[in-house]
């Protein structure tokens, strides 16, 4: 058969089965810097069709859906709406195409009411003027197919638990009538009556013809909902199948693979009567922390694992004193401690560091030098007797970026001028000056080369094994087994479960980071 | 339907706190100013307290516009005085004559507004600096029309807007009202108005939800240029002149700024109104007159009009009580 004829016998097979996609994507690829974040992914929505997409993180799920929905343009490949190419030049088009995403950061203005919000872009007007009455009443109907009638229009956003906004955000969306709706982890903030809400109203658009793309980290939702599943892994798509054609360890399977490509310090034997050095109990904020207690001991790496955003960031943020109101205890080196600002936490018995998660905002200073940055957090134990000695501080500086290596033109440069790499390594030099008892690291190695990586791994077990107690959270699993000496998985705000010496496998990790044993001890 | 309108008014009134806080503390400082003033309030003393006022409640309503977007236009006062000097010059003839003149000078102060606007939006600098030298170059064009006071107006025109209606309201309390009900409340309910609210709130929030950012922003500035240019004519009518004065200009530019805080609008953006900023000017001006009819040494100005600044700005540090994450404190 010519070859020429086969896109005529494929549409033919379209119009029999009558299934046309509604949203295609085409050979798409997207690279970040020299980072490839897809590669060479097709992938189609259908109408009335509920599609899960599933991935570790970084697989690159969060990538297709900025593209599908005009956040990004993709470095290669196509965007098809119903068969013809389109080009989304920002969100707004791509919604006029009737690609609607539900975002996981809210996209709700916190000033403006909830009726402003729902009528953001296209407003119900009156002889040009926006018709404030119209504009309520459009906000009760949304509100009334979302059931939150106790939401008022008037009520402004930023006033709304966090519950609530994630609802209006999904009313938002309803009013723009998708073709193609993306939810995005739509229903990690959301009660349980909300979420079978939300079911409801998925399963309704469907009925009317709606494509939905449904990422979520729950298994359960997914055998829930789902017609079908896509699994990417390492900005790949690996494969999508029908609703019961694979077993849930089956697509474990498919989610894990990454190669490995670091080399990890040898970890010392374990020292089980190593003194303790932060003990945490109880401790809950909110939905992000609920009742967690768990042990640091000195000379030990552990790791906080599971899914992104499960509350792992807010633990550390809460151990350094930054949350308000969270309740529980921690002790230190046996003492209890106030959590009450950084300042304090820098002066517990054991004097504590967090190394932020973006270094560009919580941990540099970006024009100020390599100099004033590495000193700022360790200036009392620089003072001389007129203020700050500049013989001490142009030697500790000097010892620092010897011993982590940093690469600067000059100390007086200005940090932004070196690569993310050696910003890291600042951040990291600025604590390590405090001669820090506890190192709380929240994912220090995301977004730096390989090289400055495996310094980074040598470096921490360096410091453990000078007695230091470190808590690290990394989204990158095959890190958490190769640095650390136990990992705690959390799940929804709770530590799940503790693995360490062979139970710590890849396998492992992500079946207790998707919470799937809990599951099937519930079946 | 009664038990919603109750419950909407409870909403106005939590959204316009700032606005009508604004304007109970003007009540009563004016109260307080006429009661203690010999001749009472006559329809003289309230033409000549408006006249003053009305100067400062335009160009800190230009003001609020830009600081509705997260922004801040440190060229409001140049504006005021550029097209001041520009008004005393062109706004002469016969009534006819005027007219035109008015329009062509409203024309160049939104010309100016917009240009501001266009180098934040596509220049992408940063709203200060932008304003803090384009305000320069407008004071200079000020200083090139009117090296030294001078000048003339249309007096018909000057002496109707600056008088009395009725020979009991306020004229230029009515050219103030207009200004609202034309240029305020159409943009508060147009669509870039409220995407000038959205930016301001969280811009890439606005952004992803698909509001038109570019244009919200130009458009803020211009209106912003365009009412500085009111409150510049309504200065000639005043003085029957135009002089290029720095001490007015900047003095102008940071009274604004006082005056939008006073009224309850966010530094921050996305909160607040201009009729706030309005009664904000109101109070600043009646400090002054409450100096006078006490007999206050003027030097006590600046304090007390300090007291009640750090006093507004205080009230809108209640929200930091509810802040969970203390990061938040820091944005």
């Amino acid at each position: 058969m010519p070859a020429r004829r086969i896109p005529f016998l494929l549409a033919w097979v379209d119009a029999l089965s009558d299934r046309k996609p509604y949203l295609e994507l085409k050979r798409i690829s997207k690279r970040y810097g020299g980072v490839a974040a897809l590669t060479e992914v097709d992938f189609s929505v259908y109408p009335g069709e509920i599609q899960a997409v599933l991935g570790e993180n970084g697989a690159g799920k969060s990538t297709l859906i900025k593209i599908a929905s005009g956040v990004t343009d993709p470095s290669d490949g196509e965007v098809l709406i119903e068969g013809r190419p389109v080009r989304f030049r920002n969100p707004t088009e791509a919604m006029r195409a009737g690609v609607v995403c539900v975002f996981q950061e809210l996209s709700l203005l916190p000033e403006l009411t909830v009726a402003d919000n729902l009528s953001i872009v296209d407003p119900p007007k009156w002889g040009g003027m926006i018709d404030a009455g119209a504009q309520r009443a459009r906000a009760r109907a949304l509100l009334k197919r979302v059931g939150c009638e106790d939401v008022h229009p008037l009520e402004l956003v930023r006033d709304l638990p966090l519950s609530r906004r994630q609802m209006v955000e999904i009313a938002k969306a309803l009013g723009r009538d998708p073709r193609i709706l993306i939810l995005d982890e739509a229903t990690s903030a959301l009660t349980a009556d909300d979420v079978e809400r939300v079911y409801a109203i998925i399963r309704e658009l469907k009925a009317s013809g709606v494509g939905i793309l449904y990422v979520s980290h729950r298994m359960r939702e997914i055998e829930a909902l789902a017609d079908t599943a896509t699994v990417f892994r390492n900005g790949r798509r690996i494969e999508t199948f029908n609703k019961g054609e694979r077993s849930v360890d089956a697509i474990i399977e498919m989610m894990i693979g990454r190669e490995v490509t670091h080399q990890y310090p040898d970890k010392p034997a374990p020292k089980p009567d190593a003194p303790v050095a932060l003990k945490a109990a109880n401790l809950t904020w909110g939905r992000e922390i609920q009742d967690v207690s768990f042990e640091l001991k000195r000379g030990e790496i552990v790791g906080l694992g599971g899914l992104d955003g499960q509350g792992q960031r807010e633990l550390l943020l809460g151990l350094f004193g930054v949350l308000k109101g969270m309740s529980g205890s921690v002790a230190v080196d046996g003492k209890p401690i106030a959590l009450n600002g950084p300042r304090k936490a820098m002066h517990a018995p054991l004097p504590m560091a967090l190394i932020p998660e973006d270094r560009k905002t919580e941990g540099l200073m970006l024009p100020m030098s390599v100099r004033d940055n590495m000193t700022l957090a360790a200036l009392p134990r620089l003072l001389g007797r007129f203020g700050i000695d500049a013989d001490k501080e142009s030697a500790a500086v000097n010892d620092m970026v010897e011993r982590l290596r940093v690469k600067t033109p000059d100390l007086d440069a200005p940090v932004s001028a070196l690569s993310g790499g050696n910003q890291q390594k600042v951040v990291l030099a600025k604590w390590l000056m405090t001669a820090p008892g506890i190192i709380l690291l929240n994912d220090p190695t995301r977004g730096i080369d390989v090289g400055t990586k495996q310094e980074i791994y040598r470096l921490m077990r360096e410091l453990a094994n000078q007695g230091a107690a470190i808590l690290f959270y990394s989204t990158d699993y095959a890190e958490l087994i190769g640095c650390c000496d136990r990992v705690l998985v959390v799940y929804d705000g709770r530590i799940r479960r503790e693995l360490a010496g062979a139970a710590l496998t890849e396998r492992n990790l992500l079946q207790s980071a998707l919470n799937i044993d809990a599951m099937e001890k519930a079946a | 339907m009664s038990a919603g309108a109750v419950s909407n008014g409870r909403y106005w009134i939590a959204h316009n706190a700032g606005v009508l806080t604004a304007a109970v503390l003007f009540a009563v400082m004016f109260t307080l100013y006429v009661s203690n003033h010999s001749a009472g309030l006559t329809p003289a003393v309230a033409t000549t307290a408006a006249n003053k006022a009305v100067l400062l409640a335009l160009v800190a309503m230009a003001q609020t516009l830009p600081v509705l977007t997260r922004g801040l236009d440190l060229s409001v006062g140049m504006v005021f005085v550029m097209t001041n000097c520009i008004a005393s010059a062109i706004v002469v003839g016969t009534v006819g004559e005027g007219l035109v003149g008015i329009v062509a000078v409203l024309a160049i102060g939104a010309l100016a507004g917009f240009v501001n606007g266009a180098i934040v939006v596509w220049g992408r600098l940063q709203p200060i600096i932008t304003t803090l030298a384009t305000g320069a170059v407008y004071y200079g064009i000020a200083l090139f029309i009117r090296p030294s006071p001078g000048g003339d107006v249309q007096s018909d025109i000057a002496d109707l807007l600056t008088g009395q209606v009725f020979g009991v309201v306020p004229a230029a309390l009515v050219v103030l009202a207009a200004v609202v009900l034309v240029v305020w409340i159409p943009y508060r309910r147009s669509v870039l108005g409220r995407a000038a609210y959205a930016v301001g709130s969280n811009e890439q929030a606005a952004y992803m939800s698909g509001v038109p950012v570019q244009r919200a922003k130009l458009l803020a500035y211009t209106l912003a240029g365009l009412l500085a240019s009111v409150g510049g004519l309504m200065l000639t009518f005043n003085t029957y002149s135009g002089e290029a004065s720095a001490p007015i200009a900047g003095s102008y530019t940071l009274n604004s700024i006082a005056a939008v805080v006073i009224g309850g609008t966010s530094l921050f953006g996305g909160w607040g109104s201009a009729i706030g900023s309005i009664f904000g000017a109101f109070v600043l001006r009646t400090i002054e007159d409450l100096l006078f009819v006490f007999d206050l040494p003027p030097l006590w100005q600046p304090l007390f009009q300090g007291v009640v600044l750090l006093a507004a700005v205080s009230l809108g540090a209640f929200r930091i009580l509810r802040v969970r994450n203390r990061l938040e404190l820091l944005t």
